[in-house]
């Protein structure tokens, strides 16, 4: 009798039947879907309670049994809401800041993470511990200097003044360095330096193809921060709104009319819920990954 | 050294040995025909080499320096004097405005409702998104719809959740109120009592938020080695077992930077506490139950124009978050290093209970099928006989 031989033994004959037993293999039961669906609801139902209540008239919000399914003054209450809010106006103010802040976030933060992540300079480890330490830090709680520099320039009021805190991010330019540190060799860099060619060359033609996944995770979270602000706005710039600003007029009168705000609620989550759909799985894997590198 | 490589390949079109030259030498292999020009250009190279990288991070640095540092360092300024929104700098009053606001009521107050509100948010969410996290971490069918599924809060904009729970936790014709009313429950004053509206507050952001930390844990607990899993399986530990003994100590440090961005969001909340009551005249309530810090601070500034003890405020606040980011910060450094010895540990006992399963299964096996075993064992194994 042999050790090595029962090793052998045990390899070949007990695995399988362990693995058909062990829980991380098998499917689990009607449990845990329930409790997901459980959760699927609960994530969806007040959107579809902003629908029903937005496609119905104000008697109906009111009655002691909340209604379950959507009526027919969608296209009523909607039409107030355009009479009320510039609506399609402050959603051109919400694509133009927002874009324009993603593309300022992604070339800065490629540009300075390709930096730290692959060129040898002084003081590189300084600075991007600086970097670090500056993501927590609450630059929210400097509006008021803000302010006061806006108002000063003459800016208030103008959609670049909202635009302007956030044309750079910490966040952006350490998400940057974390991925292309790994993702780029050292020697392809070097190759391409050996070639002769400029270093800005050899960071458009070797750093950002290899970058452009996570610069495309980058753009969509950073897309999605611009266009959910709400405080900065709308002290900079209320008589320029952007489709939050606008959105949160709608209920700033003395008389609140739910069936109006919740159809403007509904309309104005339209947008994101198209990007969602299109990039749902991309914001997925960019949240997961964040998770385990950041 | 140079003039030797020079002098060794220097001709003109002599094919360069690619492997065995470092790469700077190659440069300095100028051809006396180019003269100036390659100079020129080395020195540019040089130049390029040595700045560009300065000049990449530069924007950032920059920008940052403009719109996030300048403003932080001059809001202590402004909250060293008597600065007004429409007078401009005032006098010099030193700490005055700190005092002030230390002792005022309404800025304790804010404090209390900011924690109260962070609290009621960020536990519940912790607990519901780890468990959440769980169920997705199973072999379940249609994984990706499921990931999605619980996103789908998170595209739901501050404000836009705002409105809608605002107008489910109406006190008059909500709909939670009529529902509870048609359990035969008096209905709740969600917007005008302390405890009621820090619950509704707190909800709207674990509703956008849990789905979101879940997949943030969801993926930490994927990285967890699978080995892990199955020696403690081997040993006969149930799933429960392993969730508690292998996942949830593993994924401790995602947890600490989930607990370290909620708490720094969790302190800054404004959108939901502002838009919360729209009827209320007073921002945060019409007795303030729910006016949170910086809702405080916006209403201080730019309501009643006192800058200076509004910036007084906010320094107090992000010295506040600063502090408890750094209290994260070594607690999640002890933990880390108490956990590794944990691991480590741990890690013994696995081989320990896997050594013991092995030779056990070998003594079953022998008992049952010596014959057989024997009869399979190699002439190579020989040496290895008891």
């Amino acid at each position: 009798m042999t050790s090595t031989s029962l090793d052998r033994t045990v390899e070949a004959g007990k695995p399988a039947a362990k693995r058909k037993n062990f829980s991380m293999d098998r499917r689990p039961g009607f449990l845990t879907y329930g409790l997901l669906i459980a959760f699927f609801l609960g994530s969806t139902y007040p959107l579809w309670y902003s629908m029903v209540i937005g496609s119905n008239t104000g008697a109906v919000f009111a009655s002691t049994y909340p209604p379950l399914l959507p009526g027919g003054s969608f296209w009523t209450n909607a039409a107030e809401v355009f009479h009320t809010i510039d609506f399609w106006g402050a959603l051109g103010n919400s694509i133009l800041v927002s874009s324009v802040i993603t593309i300022s976030v992604v070339a800065f933060s490629t540009l300075a993470g390709y930096a730290f992540a692959k060129l040898r300079f002084r003081g590189r480890q300084g600075l991007l511990v600086f970097v670090i330490a500056t993501l927590a830090v609450p630059t929210q709680l400097g509006i008021i200097p803000l302010f006061m520099v806006m108002k000063e320039f003459g800016w208030t009021g103008s959609l670049g003044a909202v635009m302007v805190p956030t044309l750079v991010t910490a966040f952006g330019v350490f998400f940057m360095r974390q991925y292309l540190v790994d993702v780029v060799p050292d020697e392809l860099i070097e190759a391409a330096r050996i070639d002769g060619a400029s270093m800005i060359g050899t960071f458009w033609h070797v750093g950002v193809p290899a970058a452009r996944p996570a610069m495309a995770i980058l753009a969509l979270f950073t897309f999605m921060t611009a266009w959910t602000d709400y405080l900065w706005p709308m002290l900079v710039a209320p008589q320029n709104p952007t489709l939050q600003v606008a959105l949160s007029q709608l209920q700033s009168a003395r008389y609140v009319d739910y069936t109006i705000v919740m159809s403007g609620a509904l309309m104005a989550t339209i947008p994101l819920l198209l990007l969602f759909i299109v990039a749902g799985k991309q914001l997925v894997s960019g949240i997961m990954a964040g998770a385990v590198k950041g | 050294m140079s003039i030797l490589t020079n002098n060794a390949s220097g001709t003109p079109g002599a094919a360069a040995p690619t492997g065995e030259q470092p790469p700077g030498k190659r440069h300095r292999r100028a051809d006396p025909a180019a003269g100036k020009k390659t100079r020129r250009r080395q020195r540019w190279g040089r130049l390029d080499f040595k700045y560009s990288p300065y000049l990449y991070v530069s924007p950032f640095f920059i920008l940052f320096a403009l719109v996030g540092l300048f403003p932080l360092v001059y809001t202590f300024v402004v909250s060293i004097n008597d600065w007004d929104l429409l007078g401009g700098a005032g006098d010099w009053v030193g700490l005055e405005n700190y005092a002030a606001e230390l002792s005022s009521p309404l800025f304790w107050n804010s404090l209390f409702n900011t924690f109260s509100i962070f609290l009621l948010s960020a536990i519940p969410q912790l607990l519901v998104a780890t468990f959440i996290a769980a169920m997705l971490d199973q072999n379940i069918r249609a994984k990706t719809f499921w990931r999605m599924s619980v996103l789908i809060p998170y595209v739901v904009t501050p404000v836009a959740v705002t409105l809608i729970f605002s107008s489910a936790f109406d006190e008059k014709y909500g709909l939670i109120n009529n529902l509870l009313q048609v359990i035969n429950i008096d209905p709740v004053a969600w917007k005008s009592e302390v405890l009621p509206s820090h619950l509704a507050i707190a909800t709207m952001v674990n509703w956008r938020w849990t789905g979101y930390n879940a997949l943030i844990l969801l993926a930490a607990m994927q990285a967890v080695p699978r080995e892990l899993h199955e020696s403690a399986a081997l040993d006969g530990a149930g799933s429960m077992r392993r969730f508690f003994s292998i996942t949830l100590p593993s994924i401790r440090p995602t947890m600490i930077f989930v607990i370290i961005t909620a708490t720094i969001g969790g302190l800054q909340i404004f959108t939901e506490p502002k838009l919360f009551n729209a009827s209320s005249s007073v921002p945060g309530g019409p007795e303030r139950e729910y006016q949170t810090t910086v809702l405080y601070l916006w209403d201080l500034a730019f309501n009643r124009g006192d800058f200076g003890r509004a910036s007084a405020v906010a320094w107090m606040l992000f010295l506040i978050i600063i502090v408890i980011g750094l209290i994260n910060f070594v607690l999640s450094g002890s933990i880390a290093s108490a956990s590794e010895g944990g691991s480590r540990k741990r890690r013994r006992a696995q081989r320990l209970a896997h050594r013991n399963a092995v030779r056990q299964a070998k003594a079953k096996v022998a008992s049952k099928g010596e014959r057989l075993t024997d009869a399979a064992a190699s002439p190579k194994d020989g040496d290895s006989h008891d």
